[in-house]
């Protein structure tokens, strides 16, 4: 990075607002915004996988319980929800100067809570809805060859339901990738939040923005292409033929 | 009764800008969404092309920036156009740019490209036989348009608006970011004024659930109006 940037420095010598030092900023932020939405997502997606089978299962009180917590999540702004997570814990009587406080001081980790949850929400509904939409005679087929509950999902359901929950689950990654715009809030330098800086050293909203949106968009692009790669390979099952 | 501490008026006065701000912006996505669908499903390349650009555009940008962009940029570019008609002809305007009036911009601009996209296949979804049938009674493009095509692409429209409105009510928490007194940024003060986050935080959050829910009453109120004539009524 520190070489390609040495050599765009010539082109960028007639250019008040990106220089040399304010491009390694954007990927500063580039490299914080990748790295929380990757890690959310990989958290998440541990967490939903269970969570849907609990919400697909027969006993009510599990099923009634995870419905709750989803409709907690997708129901508020994940803004109150990184509030609680930032302030929430950062004002709890006698937490500053506990052993967990560099934990909490360094907003990174309160923000990766809030996003991690949010996100294992909606993927939770998700995958809810995937398991629910099973044919019924593959579940029969299942159960008439004596398989387990636990076998039968290993085998047949998860297979089945997450690659169909495939093209949801895109969608879902990229709006995560753009609700965690709001990270900068909680002064995580993250992509918008070095965009907004740069705004605010510059007075120039039009450079410093329109240069931040065009990076997103390529992330999302990217995103978008690689889901497509996966849906091609994954659901080659299911195209028509 | 809990005691807010002093910021319950203000709590109020948030909640019924959170309101306001999200029904304001919903007419404005509605209306932008349905001139974009029906600017993506027209004969002209003129009015289809612009349209693709603005819903890839804006489905690729983060709200939180989008928002940015406007808001901040907007009082610039205003100033720079006023500045030019005082230099060139010497009248002197000046235009403040109304943080709540950006707000609803935006928003309704963000979502109106979301709109579109609903909008878009609920319209290829209208039997065209029912079309050609209206046409065939004369109807003026604007008379079918009120008569024929809208009534019958709500119905298929319907499950994605909800879903949109939904999402858009959570976003209207983004405006406390640029300055405007939301809920959730007199929730945001208080809190750093107090340290009590869940006294403040809490009753934000079930003030959200509780437009959810009666927004769920409404869906299906409007889902059984626009099914009319499709299932059984019982």
């Amino acid at each position: 990075m520190q070489e390609l940037l040495q050599s765009l420095a010539p082109w960028l010598d007639d250019n008040a607002i990106f220089t040399a030092s304010t491009l390694a900023q954007y990927w500063d932020g580039f490299v914080n915004t990748v790295q929380l939405v990757f890690i959310s997502l990989l958290l998440g997606l541990f967490l939903a996988v269970p969570l849907a089978i609990g919400r697909a299962s027969p006993i009510r009180v599990i099923s009634r319980m995870i419905w709750l917590f989803t409709w907690v999540f997708r129901g508020t702004p994940l803004l109150i929800q990184l509030y609680i997570a930032y302030y929430g814990l950062a004002f709890i009587p006698g937490v500053q100067g506990s052993i967990v406080w560099p934990l909490i001081k360094d907003p990174l980790y309160p923000a990766l809570l809030a996003f991690t949850l949010n996100t294992a929400a909606y993927t939770t509904e998700i995958f809810y809805g995937a398991i629910k939409a099973m044919p019924r005679g593959e579940l029969e087929a299942a159960r008439a060859y004596g398989m387990s509950p636990m076998l039968a999902y290993r085998r047949i359901i998860l297979p089945s339901a997450l690659r169909r929950a495939l093209p949801a689950y895109g969608n879902e990654v990229i709006f995560m990738l753009h609700a965690s715009a709001i990270a900068s809030v909680v002064t995580i330098a993250d992509l918008t939040g070095v965009a907004y800086n740069i705004y605010s050293r510059y007075y120039a909203p039009f450079s410093a923005f329109i240069f931040v949106a065009l990076c997103y968009m390529v992330l999302s692009f990217a995103i978008q292409g690689i889901f497509r790669l996966l849906e091609k390979r994954m659901l080659a099952h299911l195209k028509p033929r | 009764m809990i005691d807010f501490q002093g910021y319950g008026p203000r709590l109020l006065e948030g909640a019924l800008l959170t309101l306001e701000l999200a029904v304001l912006s919903l007419l404005l996505a509605v209306v932008l969404g349905l001139l974009t669908a029906s600017a993506r499903l027209s004969r002209l390349a003129v009015l289809r092309l612009p349209a693709i650009v603005y819903t890839v555009i804006i489905r690729g940008v983060p709200d939180l920036v989008l928002m940015m962009l406007l808001f901040y940029g907007a009082q610039i570019g205003i100033n720079a156009v006023t500045d030019m008609i005082y230099d060139r002809w010497g009248w002197d305007i000046f235009i403040n740019v109304d943080p709540f009036v950006a707000g609803v911009i935006t928003i309704g601009l963000i979502f109106g490209a979301y709109m579109a996209e609903t909008f878009r296949g609920a319209f290829l979804a209208v039997d065209q036989g029912q079309v050609e049938a209206a046409e065939s009674f004369g109807m003026s493009s604007w008379l079918l348009f009120r008569r024929i095509r809208f009534p019958l692409m709500m119905r298929h429209a319907l499950p994605g608006l909800g879903n949109n409105w939904m999402v858009l009510l959570k976003t209207t928490a983004l405006v406390s970011i640029i300055g405007l007194s939301d809920m959730v940024r007199v929730a945001a003060e208080a809190t750093r004024a107090t340290h009590q986050t869940f006294l403040f935080m809490i009753p934000v959050a079930l003030g959200y659930l509780a437009i959810t829910s009666v927004s769920e009453i409404v869906m299906q109120w409007l889902k059984k109006r626009y099914n009319a004539g499709f299932e059984e009524t019982p």
